[in-house]
């Protein structure tokens, strides 16, 4: 009797025993499936080109779009107010080397073959200013004779074979259907591969946050209806954003109507913002 | 001041993000470790795989420094990472067009074949050092082989067929991983000095250099220390591999100049201006002449007037220190001159140490972390006789 209890005590320990690791099993299995659920659909996400499902923005359908911006050099006056204004649009690290958009001067003085160069962040642009967080472009130039000289905006190009997609190690950044690139900063592991491999120096290191940043069009906003900060303060018109699905937007405008540029063609990157009124010296 | 973080001195105009150079001295001690790391496989697999006798001294010393180099590669690029607790991210979604996406599945696999290999070269020696002790330290013996007791022939002679293909797969392996790294700056469109077709064989060749001068420096130092004779054929053996192996390299790393000058494609006035200024001195005389001219010439001579003895253990300790700093110039010159030269062919940048963790204190730290590790590996495991040739 005594044996036999003993015995089943032994058959009923097992059993618990064997219940329990069957739990175990169980419990983990559905654990490991469900992570990899979770990593699958991390993965799925993070794709270089994103399918076309509906990113969860109201009111907005990424496959009807095909953002293209337009920037006409013969018309900027270097105001900065676009770059002060994607300052503060976007809370870009307020520094004089960190920007998303930017505006460079070109200068030839009388008799030069080649021009001298600078953009507001130089620092004899920035001591005219006398802050780190407003820019205007000093009066260096003033009493010299000069042959030729003008402004180019510049800002990420949007490319439609961009590099820095490419080379992302973990497709944090990436390319939306509607044509912009941007970066998912939760995903970004801060190797800044990307800034290296972008041949224009869009992208930089946002050493606050950790990440890389660039432009993004202003997505929050265009995905809104509404422009982008810096066409939107442009006072004279120098830079023009729309759609270029659309026959009737500015862009498309801007493109019939005009023998445009980009910049750097022979990268095969295929940028998404158009020039006119660029000279061979404009790299 | 918070403001002016990182930034870089310049000349010229460059792009305003320029000013911060993404890429510090870590991402010059990476490839200059992983170089390490496939040139002393190298030497290890003179003796493993193609059984050339005077690699024997150093051929288990050299897997191990292997290992101790690859255990501190990840170091440089976690250091460098700005979220460095995402760094999975790459293995876990790798982004399969990007030349990096697949690093961390090579470095993983590569460093599983290294701690294998060196597993089964030390386990009949750790056999043997846990019946000879007691305790605490018999039991550690016991758990590094796993509990595995037995050092018939047979089980050797299993050793050693496992350590022989662990080799031949590894020889490919760490060249791979090495191409691999060079591949990463030479498919690099945005840069005239990186994007080059040769730059993977240039990564190549110096890191074979690298590794076989980083052996002929140990090895004699550990001989030194621990008073034992040098071994002169094994010291000439890797000489000679060393003056082989760098007249390839030097070859190639001038011709890759030759040609940067010889097409003079857009923004060459930057490129000469930059090459014959800041650059001269590193390019130039260190890296070309003290670096790699100079050992050829005095190793050459030490060949041909049939050098003996002390001198000629002298002269080739001397090229391998020469040699060592021309590939660790060469990855510096690929590295931060490659980001000194601005995307926009009409400047010129300054590095500047940024301090902090990817600073020259943190870069001399992960350098000497293998040394350190070194020393500890070496003490738990001596590679230098085989304990089983003892009897």
């Amino acid at each position: 009797m005594k044996r036999k209890g003993s015995g089943g005590d032994i058959k009923s320990g097992r059993r618990a025993f064997l219940r329990g690791l069957g739990k175990a099993v169980a419990s983990v299995s559905a654990l490991m499936i469900g992570g990899a659920g979770l990593i699958g659909k991390k993965g799925a996400s993070h794709a270089a080109v994103l399918k076309p499902d509906i990113p969860p923005i109201p009111d907005y359908d990424w496959t009807q779009h095909d953002w293209g911006y337009g920037i006409d050099a013969t018309r900027c006056i270097g105001c900065l107010r676009c770059v002060e204004a994607c300052k503060a649009e976007n809370n870009v690290v307020p520094t004089a080397n960190h920007f998303r958009t930017w505006v460079e001067r070109y200068v030839w003085l009388e008799g030069e073959e080649r021009p001298m160069v600078d953009s507001h962040s130089d620092p004899g642009n920035i001591a005219a200013s006398g802050s780190e967080k407003e820019y205007r472009f000093d009066n260096r130039y003033q009493g010299k004779k000069i042959d030729k000289a003008f402004f180019v905006p510049k800002i990420c190009n949007h490319c439609r074979h961009p590099s820095c997609v490419q080379v992302c190690p973990t497709g944090a950044t990436f390319k939306t259907h509607d044509g912009a690139v941007l970066i998912d900063h939760d995903y970004c592991i801060g190797c800044q591969y990307c800034v290296q491999a972008c041949p224009y120096g869009a992208r930089f290191f946002d050493y606050e946050r950790q990440v890389t940043e660039k432009c993004t069009w202003c997505y929050h906003r265009i995905t809104k209806g509404l422009k982008p900060a810096c066409v939107e303060v442009c006072p004279v018109g120098a830079r023009i954003f729309g759609d270029m699905n659309n026959e009737a937007s500015d862009i498309s405008k801007f493109l019939r109507e005009n023998r445009v540029q980009v910049l750097k063609p022979e990268t095969g990157n295929a940028p998404t913002c158009f020039y006119i009124g660029l000279d061979k010296e404009v790299s | 001041m918070d403001a002016l973080y990182h930034v870089s001195p310049f000349t010229g105009y460059v792009y305003p993000n320029e000013t911060i150079i993404p890429w510090t001295v870590m991402i010059v001690v990476y490839p200059f470790m992983t170089g390490l790391v496939a040139g002393a496989f190298s030497v290890s697999s003179m003796y493993h795989v193609f059984g050339m006798e005077n690699f024997k001294p150093v051929a288990r010393f050299a897997l191990l420094t292997a290992l101790c180099f690859m255990l501190f590669v990840p170091m440089t690029l976690l250091l460098h990472l700005g979220q460095p607790q995402r760094a999975f991210n790459a293995m876990i979604t790798p982004h399969m067009t990007s030349a990096f996406a697949a690093f961390g599945y090579f470095a993983a696999f590569y460093a599983i074949l290294l701690i294998l290999e060196v597993w089964f070269a030390f386990r009949a020696d750790n056999v043997i050092r846990a019946r000879n002790s007691t305790g605490f330290t018999r039991t550690f013996y016991r758990a590094i082989t796993l509990w595995s007791d037995d050092i018939s022939e047979k089980a050797q002679s299993y050793d050693h067929k496992w350590m022989l293909t662990l080799a031949i797969v590894g020889i490919p392996a760490a060249h791979g991983l090495h191409g691999y790294v060079g591949f990463v700056f030479g498919s690099l469109k945005s840069r005239e000095w990186w994007g080059s077709d040769m730059m993977p064989v240039i990564f190549l060749f110096s890191a074979i250099i690298s590794g076989v001068a980083v052996l002929i420096v140990l090895y004699t130092l550990v001989s030194k220390l621990r008073k034992t004779p040098i071994d002169e054929s094994c010291v000439r053996g890797m000489a000679g591999a060393l003056w082989g192996f760098l007249m390839f390299t030097l070859l190639l790393e001038g011709l890759e100049f030759a040609n940067v000058v010889y097409k003079a494609k857009e923004g060459i006035e930057i490129i000469m201006e930059y090459v014959t200024g800041p650059l001269f001195y590193r390019y130039f005389v260190f890296q070309f002449g003290l670096g790699a001219i100079l050992p050829i010439i005095v190793l050459g001579l030490m060949f041909a007037r049939a050098v003996r003895g002390k001198a000629f253990i002298v002269g080739a300790v001397i090229c391998a220190l020469l040699v060592l700093m021309n590939v660790f110039l060469m990855r510096w010159n690929v590295v931060i001159s490659g980001q000194e030269i601005a995307k926009t062919m009409r400047g010129l940048l300054t590095y500047h140490d940024p301090g902090g963790r990817e600073g020259y204190g943190a870069a001399f730290s992960v350098l000497m972390g293998p040394l350190i590790l070194l020393f500890i590996l070496t003490r738990i495991m001596p590679p230098w006789k085989d304990m089983t040739e003892e009897g």
